[in-house]
């Protein structure tokens, strides 16, 4: 067995035999990293010496828990993961994928880095993402692109698309990324692996770098459904520092993971299923969906009407927050400055110009045209009406099942420069997953199949709060069929 | 392409306010290609006009929080040294800016 292959709950395991030690697993993560990182580029920054002292410390809690087992060890405990570079690590560069904060040191960790802290996890680096979490393919990074780990010549998805490649090359045997359209589930369907987006308000967004603040939510990638739920467990938890984290307690979420399904009642939105999808992901989705109903889910169809009204509603609403998050870098406080510049005025403009990249320069002017005076109420009023309707269908829906399934992106892998030049089609690559966001539900994406040798993901969505719901229905597919098993060659 | 298209359409001045009020000061060629760009993504969201959303509230956060509070209390907070050690100007344990008055 190669170490770096392991899930976190085989590592889990091997560490509390004592058949492996943090050290150890580190040490073997590290090496596959120096050996395939050269082809995959999922991190922007690795930090080895720091990872194999965090090893050592888990080392030592492990030592210490066999002396004294009535204090439980804590099921991250010198696991090695990766972090989407948009979350604040102290010490440690966050750059967000842009140039603007290319020499940026956060003096803290994020609320998610330090619920993993005190688990003992070991953190190894930091992965490239689409600057500011902008974009679907990680080509948006300042800095180079990642590739995905299946066909080197095609795009992870993004925008952590870092995450979700170094987790399928076995750079890391869990990742943390954000979530906004999609920015989760649709680069864990392109790299195959598992990937979870959690209710709005479930986890801490303190010290996530804000996007648009009323959609961004941190969501684990895992190799398998019960790494997902592991990694969900260690950071869903109330925060005061954030005015929307929902003071709910998180459930046990390993209960909901049973094989049993019988009764489940499982929607398939038909709106889901629309021309210009590949025809080999519709295939691979309805197989999946036949599976369950084999499983003893009780599937039928529903509408969710306004389905075709998200894509525009979502580009106008994530822009518009943008704008508003993103006036912070003007080189004062922090990045990327030109304050040789005599006049104030000039040194914002061309610290802005020089240090931000196309996309969001891009949706910075989209989202400040459709908050401008005299195009407010058509465009970003408008669309937060639509949003209102969007979560209607939702809950309309979610009054009759329990969970829904659609793809999670209507193609496969594409060709790293194929969407470059053309933002809209970029955009529809989320057309699947922004609804969630907008609704502010939960959601997975689980491998359920390949096309011409490329992964397709399955989503399920779930009600707010409805995790265990999600995790369920993934967890009996996933153990009914193995697609999560496959690795790619690299 | 219809006539209501082209009426949707950014002018090149619009652009240019725009990208003034969002303090970038874009190339000739940017202000093109945002022109063509943004325009073409604004017709697309032309189709939600024809949704009525006259009795519909809107949605700016989907949860039911209205203001959180906390208490009004002496904390610790980073050192001034944290906060300026990513600062590209400080100077006597301040931010240095460009003079904004004359």
């Amino acid at each position: 067995m190669k170490l770096h292959e392991l899930t976190i709950h085989e590592a889990q395991e091997l560490l509390r035999k004592g058949e492996i030690s943090a050290v150890e697993l580190t040490q073997a993560v590290i090496d596959r990293i120096v050996e395939v990182d050269n082809q995959v580029k999922a991190y922007l920054t690795v930090t080895p010496e720091s990872a194999l002292d965090q090893a050592q410390e888990a080392d030592d809690r492990i030592v210490a828990w066999r002396k004294n087992p009535a204090n439980p060890l804590d099921p991250l405990t010198g696991i090695p993961l990766a972090i989407k570079d948009v979350i604040c690590t102290a010490g440690v560069p966050t750059t967000c994928g842009s140039r603007i904060l290319e020499n940026f040191i956060p003096p803290y960790d994020a609320t998610v880095i330090e619920h993993l802290r005190q688990q003992g996890a070991v953190i190894l680096g930091k992965t490239n993402m689409d600057e500011f979490a902008m974009g679907s393919s990680t080509e948006n990074s300042g800095f180079f692109s990642t590739r995905n780990p299946w066909d080197l010549s095609r795009v992870p998805g993004g925008s952590s698309g870092g995450s979700a490649a170094a987790l399928a090359a076995d750079e890391c045997l869990g990742a943390l990324g954000s979530d906004t359209g999609g920015s989760v589930r649709q680069p864990a369907a392109l790299c195959g692996v598992v990937g979870l987006k959690p209710t709005y308000g479930r986890v801490s967004r303190y010290g996530l770098v804000a996007f648009a603040s009323s959609l961004d939510q941190i969501g684990p990638f895992g190799k398998d459904v019960t790494d997902c739920a592991i990694m969900l467990q260690a950071i869903a938890h109330y925060d005061p520092r954030d005015s929307t984290s929902v003071d709910v307690p998180a459930p046990n979420y390993a209960q909901a993971l049973a094989p049993d399904i019988r009764g489940m009642r499982v929607g398939v939105p038909s709106e889901y299923f629309v021309e210009g999808m590949q025809p080999a992901v519709e295939t691979a989705v309805r197989a999946a969906i036949n599976t369950m109903a084999a499983l003893g889910a009780e599937v039928d169809e529903v509408s969710l009407p306004h389905t075709e009204y998200s894509l525009p509603a979502y580009y106008l609403i994530a822009p518009a927050e943008a704008s508003a998050n993103l006036a912070r870098y003007d080189g004062v406080k922090y990045g990327y400055s030109r304050p040789e510049v005599e006049d104030v005025w000039d040194a914002y403009r061309q610290t802005r110009q020089k240090g931000l990249g196309p996309e969001v320069k891009r949706r910075i002017m989209l989202g400040t045209y459709a908050l401008s005076a005299g195009y407010y109420d058509a465009y970003y009023l408008k669309a937060q009406k639509v949003r209102t309707l969007i979560k209607r269908d939702f809950d309309e829906a979610f009054r009759k099942f329990d969970v829904l399934v659609a793809p999670t992106s209507p193609t496969v892998a594409f060709k790293i420069g194929e969407k470059v030049d053309d933002p809209l089609q970029m955009y529809l690559s989320d057309v699947f997953t922004l609804s969630l966001n907008l609704a502010g539900i939960c959601g997975i994406s689980i491998p359920c199949g390949f096309a011409d040798g490329l992964p397709v993901g399955l989503q399920v969505m779930g009600d707010a709060f409805a995790e265990e719901a999600v995790l369920r229905l993934a967890y009996a597919y996933e153990q009914a069929t193995g697609w999560h098993l496959k690795k790619p060659r690299l | 392409m219809d006539k209501r298209s082209q009426e949707t359409k950014l002018s090149r001045v619009e652009v240019e306010h725009i990208a003034e009020l969002a303090k970038l000061s874009l190339t000739d060629a940017e202000k093109e290609r945002f022109r063509e760009q943004l325009s073409a993504i604004l017709e697309y969201a032309e189709m939600l006009q024809c949704l009525d959303t006259e009795a519909i509230p809107p949605t700016a956060t989907v949860l039911p929080l209205q203001n959180v509070m906390v208490a009004d209390e002496v904390r610790p907070s980073f050192s001034r040294e944290d906060v300026l050690a990513n600062a590209p100007q400080a100077e006597d344990g301040c931010f240095k800016v460009q003079a904004i008055l004359e």
